[in-house]
């Protein structure tokens, strides 16, 4: 047995759950107001409002890793900013 | 076989609880089901008369038992229980969760029919329905064999993180009384020393962890395939397990390598193939001298030995192969006719029939084991139940 598979506490995040994702939201900043409503309406709290670059305004950022395409961001956005977008393997 | 002047005339369940005595498992937990209930009755007695001192938990299922043995285990206990037929089939999603969390449990399983229509007396499907659970699955023929194959069973259990089922034919084993010799927990401990787990890797409030957690697509496959390879790779450990049993207990056995037993001539035409007491049935008709007819009886059914057994048939250059089963793989064929033909298929010219017998108790006769002998030569179907008393 060469896997350890006891899991420490907090490990559940390597656990990366994007894997079932059909649709990937993109967002175009021009059009962004940084409302902050879809970070709010994500039901995985996945998307953060942080300060990005090039201006170091707050601008949502997605975590792909555990976004799953729900499409919630994409539907609620005021300024249609989101598109969802078909992800092939 | 042990022989010494300390064999005992022993019932088969008595036998095997005085093993499990002298083995010396922390935690023990039983839901009673005829005919395993000697055993767990024998080992709940040995408790109350303060001769053993492992926890008895009295479960209200075998579900209970199964998941109380689990827990026990998960927290680095030796552990036991035992069970049989609709019993196991309760235990099913516990027995899986056992051999995913690679804990080394042992069970004894007195095998019996299952329901419906409900029938309490012997045949191995139960077993059968649990197969491919990721258990190293053992079979005994007699009461001595049952009493070193749970021995070896913690060995390797311990050993490879692996769980072990000890399958004994429910009353032909448990309730009949035979020459055994039960070793003691001095001689014991000399091929089974006490277990330690792995560091890190049980559960302890003081280092908390989680066993059997959460696997993603992205882990589970690796996990599974891990469990597939070492299950294959346990083979050589029960070989060289049984050797070291044979040496420290000074036990024959020239032609059993723990995995199966061959009797019979160098040069077969016919072998038989079976797993349990039966096998004592059909070498009492074959007889010692016969030249043709060769007897293979398989103790490790999974991992299936199959290149070790396609060896032995090679050798022996037979061109006929009986398969005699008590179970049936309901709309196809027996179970381990099927793992016999697919160990065979493309290397090796042969027929092989197969040929259920003593469903639910039925007895097998002499006579049954000479009808199968003919028909295994002649044209016919290659499935039959052979019933007829």
């Amino acid at each position: 047995m060469k896997i350890n598979i006891t899991a420490q506490p907090g490990s559940t995040k390597i656990n990366k759950t994007a894997g079932w994702r059909t649709f990937r939201p993109e967002t175009d900043y021009n059009k962004c107001i940084a409302c902050g409503l879809c970070a709010r309406v994500c039901p995985e709290n996945i998307i953060s409002m942080s300060k990005l670059s090039p201006d170091k305004k707050f601008r949502p950022e997605t975590d792909y890793d555990f976004c799953k395409g729900c499409g919630l961001c994409a539907a609620e956005c005021p300024v249609k900013a989101i598109k969802m977008e078909l992800q092939k393997k | 076989m042990t022989k010494n002047n300390k064999s005992q005339i022993l019932e088969g369940s008595r036998a095997i609880a005085l093993t499990i005595k002298n083995i010396g498992p922390e935690v023990v937990s039983a839901y009673p089901i005829t005919p395993q209930t000697h055993i767990v009755e024998d080992l709940a007695k040995f408790k109350a008369d303060g001769e053993a001192d492992y926890e008895y938990v009295r479960a209200e299922s075998e579900f209970a038992a199964a998941s109380i043995i689990l827990g026990a285990s998960a927290t680095g206990a030796r552990v036991y229980s035992s069970t049989s037929s609709q019993g196991l089939l309760l235990m099913t999603e516990v027995i899986y969760n056992i051999a995913g969390m690679r804990l080394p449990v042992v069970i004894t399983c007195a095998n019996r029919a299952v329901s419906a229509p409900i029938n309490i007396w012997n045949d191995q499907q139960d077993a059968m329905a649990i197969r491919d659970a990721g258990w190293i699955m053992l079979f005994a023929e007699n009461h001595q064999e049952a009493v070193e194959q749970h021995i070896v069973a913690y060995k390797i259990a311990e050993k490879l993180k692996l769980p072990v089922m000890v399958n004994v034919d429910g009353f032909i084993l448990t309730h009949s009384y035979e020459e055994v010799y039960i070793p003691t927990a001095a001689e014991i401990k000399k091929f089974l020393p006490n277990y330690k787990p792995t560091k890190g890797e049980y559960l302890d409030p003081a280092n908390p962890k989680t066993l059997g957690a959460f696997a993603s697509p992205a882990y589970y496959m690796e996990i599974r395939q891990e469990l597939h390879d070492d299950l294959i790779s346990s083979l050589t450990v029960i070989k060289k397990e049984t050797e070291n049993y044979k040496k420290i207990f000074k036990t024959s056995g020239a032609n059993d390598n723990g995995l199966f037993e061959y009797s019979g001539p160098a040069k077969a035409k016919i072998i038989l193939i079976a797993m349990g007491s039966v096998i004592g049935t059909i070498k009492d008709t074959i007889g010692e001298k016969n030249k043709n007819i060769g007897i293979l009886k398989i103790k490790t059914y999974r991992p299936f030995p199959q290149i070790e057994i396609l060896n032995l048939i090679k050798k022996t250059g037979a061109k006929n192969i009986a398969v005699i089963e008590k179970a049936i793989g309901l709309g196809y064929a027996g179970p381990l006719y099927l793992d016999i033909k697919t160990a065979l298929q493309g290397k090796i010219k042969i027929e092989v029939k197969n040929f259920i017998v003593g469903l639910g108790g039925r007895d097998v006769t002499k006579k049954m084991i000479t009808e199968i002998v003919k028909k295994t030569t002649a044209k016919g179907q290659e499935l039959e139940f052979i019933g007829k008393i």
